[in-house]
């Protein structure tokens, strides 16, 4: 099969499209990590006294614990010392108006396709962006603001609505949760803050948008969303880095609570710099996600298409505390290269009637490692809890892995739980089939991986399914096993 | 003892370790315990026993005593299984009893030996080759402490026409006892031969069983095996399989699991060759406070295999099942087909099941699938049955007997089979004719 030996060739030898930086002047914190870098950056944000010592609580608690081993990656250890834990552009963007903004930044924006200017306009979807690690515009903040909805940087949530941040930060994921919960929960530096009040339905998509520009640095950014009851919305979250030959940490974390009735749906298109063909540099993405229904009927869903990142190494979860609540997780992630991928979720069933859906499919193509890590786990009240899962791998090349380890621990009766996983390749009566009706190779591929990943992507809002789209076409298209 | 102090097993262990007391394979002895004081015993943090507590329940209910127990033992009618034609080995406490035992098969068909006097007439190359004291904490502690076991030798193109019946009885009317056994099988090219192993014990005291045994499965051969643990007694059980397969060989295996305090399988299958075959099933039916748990592994690492397992288990009662299968397809393993399948009914309220069916695959060109569910009884079928005026128990037990009675399929001896089918059905309370 030559020909798909050449286009194989061609896909994997395919730059990174975000590869490039821009001369943003950025106000950076020293390099290394102790308890004045902690206590820098809460005075960079005039921070009240209270976070400052939960920032500090945080950071001893980190000192004491051990990064853990357990997941299938490799990558060498982590010089922790050797990061600089705040990067912030210097020009500071003043709300208001977007006038005022860096036009550096705007540049930067542009070349990443969600020029803020293009993005209010034509899509109607706001957009908190994270630079580094401060936000630097959010817009569309008056229209949501009629309706109650707080949709700015978590810095400004902290001046603005410090009950609010007070009450929920850490409620979903505690400071001591993991080791990089722990360690973004001391240093995280910014990140987004949403609040839908009771009854309202979020008339836009929100959306937030991560970029690492400066060299060695870590992004640790913090995103927090509580709807109130019977409120529902839908936030988005994309990132990209630019091409460097190091390593650069992304510990994000993300909590979500929803209350009685409330719905939050939460979409990631991640797209971090995996590093170049030999596997060399790229973003290690250690994000803590979770999602909490605390109310009754509430619900959470996850949908994810991981194309990016050296490593990734998370699992969106939900926890079905209220009665009737439902939890769902979609994912697509697609590994190339020397890329690896320990991705999955957790269904922690607690209230009675829970309800939880999985559909995972991995893609993994080159010499990249690709694994589902799942867990559900009913517990003993969770009366008639309902769970199906769907884990998919698709192999393309003989030099890649698929790996798959669901824990499924149930403790009542009642509960039904369904789990499958299959494995295989694109088969070559497929490929033939196309063939025959005169698709070409590389466009059959495509066609059976976006059939593949359907399921998932139509989860996805419209904007995004769309790039996410590309996304898959440029990583894989015509990559025939 | 049942003390609640913190008691350091792991400590005694190598303390009561003394390679005067063994008159054979003290080398590798030397070696498994060497390598036992690196890993010590298995706490929950431990992955692979995560949920089961073996370590604690030897503290809690365990002198570590090396002494066997001596027994007086003078029948064993109650334990064979009736009218099965077959070779009986049997073993009381660990040790060989040859009066107890009774071997029919000619010597050239099949070379039996007890494991000691194998070893000492330099039969066995090496006894560790598979099963090393690395793959399991309780393997290297079995490499170690082996009392006896046998040594079994299928020689070229024998078709061995009884099959051999193993019975290993742990004594424990009057103390409790610690047992250490293994067996190695070689079943060489082209040969077949069929094993049953059943796990018994007399009397109230505690009994912990740590078997280890390891089945070389040449070219084209077969092997048929069973494992019946229907021990009633306070027996806790660790048992370590390896099975390794070469070209175009076939087996088929079969756990039973339906008493005993805490049971612990670890099957492995290596598939070291092309076109082999590999069947096993599993059904763990439990109540009471018995912990039954299975880990498998099926390890393809030659193109052109197939491999089917199937466990099934209902829980009732207060008891806890586990199951964790691991297929792995090695690099250059293509064209290998796996399937795997786990499927769990709880009854009671009270009854839990953790499991973890697990697929690692490098190679491309493979089929494998896994499925695994929990649940109950269909409603719909239950409904089914009661409106043919079939009352509630028995429909449920008929179901369940359905539901159980799949995974005895594969087994090819009629005795064998209705004698399984007898006591999966009397622990399904299944009375109706």
């Amino acid at each position: 099969m030559s020909k798909s030996n050449q286009v194989l060739e061609e896909i994997t030898s395919k730059e990174y499209e975000h590869g490039w930086t821009v001369n943003l002047e950025a106000d950076e914190a020293p390099m290394g990590l102790n308890e004045g870098t902690v206590r820098f950056i809460s005075a960079k944000k005039g921070e009240p006294e209270w976070l400052l010592e939960w920032r500090l609580k945080a950071f001893r608690l980190w000192q004491k614990m051990i990064e853990p081993t357990w997941p299938n990656v490799t990558y060498p250890s982590i010089d922790y010392q050797n990061i600089i834990y705040y990067s912030a552009p210097k020009k500071k963007a003043n709300l208001n108006s977007l006038n005022e903004v860096d036009p550096e930044l705007i540049k930067t924006f542009e070349k990443l396709g969600i020029s803020l200017t293009e993005q209010k306009r034509l899509t109607g979807v706001a957009v908190d962006a994270v630079i580094d690690s401060v936000s630097v515009a959010t817009t569309f903040k008056e229209k949501l603001s009629e309706l109650g909805i707080i949709f700015c940087s978590f810095s400004e949530a902290v001046r603005e609505h410090p009950e609010l941040i007070k009450k929920y930060l850490g409620s979903v994921v505690p400071i001591n949760d993991n080791y990089f919960a722990a360690l973004n929960s001391a240093v995280f530096s910014d990140g987004s803050f949403c609040y839908i009040p009771k009854g309202i339905r979020c008339p836009m998509e929100l959306s937030t948008y991560f970029r690492i520009n400066a060299a060695n640095t870590g992004q640790f950014e913090r995103t927090l969303i509580v709807a109130d009851e019977g409120s529902y919305v839908s936030y988005l979250e994309g990132c990209t880095a630019p091409m460097r030959d190091e390593n650069q940490l992304h510990a994000a974390v993300v909590e979500l609570y929803t209350m009685k009735d409330a719905e939050i749906k939460y979409s990631t298109v991640q797209n971090w710099y995996p590093g170049d063909k030999n596997g060399k540099g790229g973003i290690y993405n250690f994000v803590t996600k979770r999602g909490l229904c605390f109310g009754d009927r509430s619900k959470i869903s996850w949908t994810q298409v991981e194309t990016g990142s050296a490593i990734t190494w998370k699992y969106p979860s939900c926890i079905l505390k209220g009665d009737n609540s439902v939890g769902e997780f979609y994912s697509v992630a697609v590994t190339n290269n020397y890329q690896q991928a320990d991705t999955g979720t957790k269904m922690i069933h607690i209230g009675k009637n829970t309800r939880s859906r999985i559909v995972s499919k991995g893609i993994s193509a080159g010499k990249s490692q690709n694994s589902y890590r799942g867990q559900v786990h009913v517990m003993k009240r969770a009366s008639n809890a309902r769970n199906h899962s769907q884990c998919d791998s698709l192999l393309m090349g003989d030099q890649c892995g698929a790996h798959t380890f669901p824990y499924i621990d149930v403790e009542n009766n009642s509960a039904r739980i369904e789990h499958e996983a299959t494995t295989s390749k694109i088969g070559e009566d497929q490929i033939f089939y196309c063939l025959q009706r005169g698709i070409d190779e590389e466009a059959a591929v495509a066609l059976i991986v976006n059939g593949y990943a359907k399921e998932v992507l139509n989860q996805l809002p419209m904007e995004f399914a769309v790039e996410a789209q590309k996304l898959l076409a440029l990583t894989l298209e015509g990559s025939v096993g | 003892m049942n003390t609640t102090e913190a008691r350091d097993l792991k400590h005694e262990i190598i303390e009561s370790f003394d390679l005067s007391r063994f008159e054979v394979g003290n080398d590798q002895r030397a070696k498994a315990m060497a390598h036992f004081k690196k890993v010590g015993l298995p706490d929950i943090k431990h992955e692979e026993y995560r949920f089961t507590p073996i370590t604690k329940n030897l503290e809690k209910n365990f002198k570590w005593d090396i002494q066997v127990s001596t027994s007086q033992i003078a029948s064993i009618d109650s334990y064979l299984i009736p009218n099965l034609d077959a070779n009986v080995l049997v073993f009381v406490n660990g040790s060989y009893v040859p009066s107890l035992s009774k071997v029919i098969s000619p010597a050239s068909e099949v070379k039996i030996l007890p494991l000691i006097q194998a070893n000492a007439e330099k039969e066995i190359s090496n006894l560790d080759k598979y099963l090393t004291p690395e793959s399991d904490p309780f393997a290297a502690m079995n490499a170690a402490y082996w009392q006896d076991g046998l040594f079994i030798h299928v020689p070229e193109n024998i078709n061995v026409s009884k099959p051999i019946f193993i019975l290993h009885l742990n004594d424990v009317t009057k103390s409790q006892a610690l047992v250490h056994t293994r067996i190695l099988g070689i079943v060489e090219k082209g040969s077949q031969l069929s094993v049953i192993e059943k796990f018994d014990s007399v009397g109230s005291n505690p009994a912990f069983h740590n078997f280890s045994e390891e089945w070389i499965v040449k070219e084209q051969s077969q092997l048929e095996y069973c494992k019946i643990q229907n021990d009633s007694g306070k027996s806790y059980q660790v048992a370590n399989t390896v099975i390794h397969q070469s070209d175009s060989s076939q087996i088929n295996t079969f756990t039973l699991t339906l008493n005993g305090q805490l049971i612990r399988n670890n099957l492995s299958i290596i598939i070291d060759g092309e076109n082999c075959e590999s069947h096993f099933y599993g059904l763990y039916l439990l109540n009471g406070n018995t912990l039954g748990d299975n880990h498998t592994v099926v390890d393809h690492k030659k193109p052109n295999s197939f491999s089917n397992e199937m466990y099934k288990g209902i829980m009732d009662g207060n008891s806890k099942g586990i199951f964790n299968g691991k297929i792995f397809v090695r690099p250059h393993a293509q064209k290998t087909n796996a399937f795997q399948s786990n499927r769990n009914i709880l009854v009671s309220d009270s009854a839990t099941v953790n499991t973890k069916p697990q697929l690692e695959i490098w190679a491309d060109d493979v089929k494998c699938s896994h499925g695994c569910t929990t649940g109950q009884l269909d409603e719909e079928a239950l409904f089914y049955l009661r409106s043919r005026g079939i009352s509630e128990p028995i429909a449920k037990a008929m179901l369940l007997y359905a539901f159980a009675g799949e995974v005895l399929t594969p087994i090819k001896n009629e005795t064998l089979k209705s004698y399984l089918d007898k006591l999966i059905s009397e622990r399904l309370h299944k009375n109706f004719e």
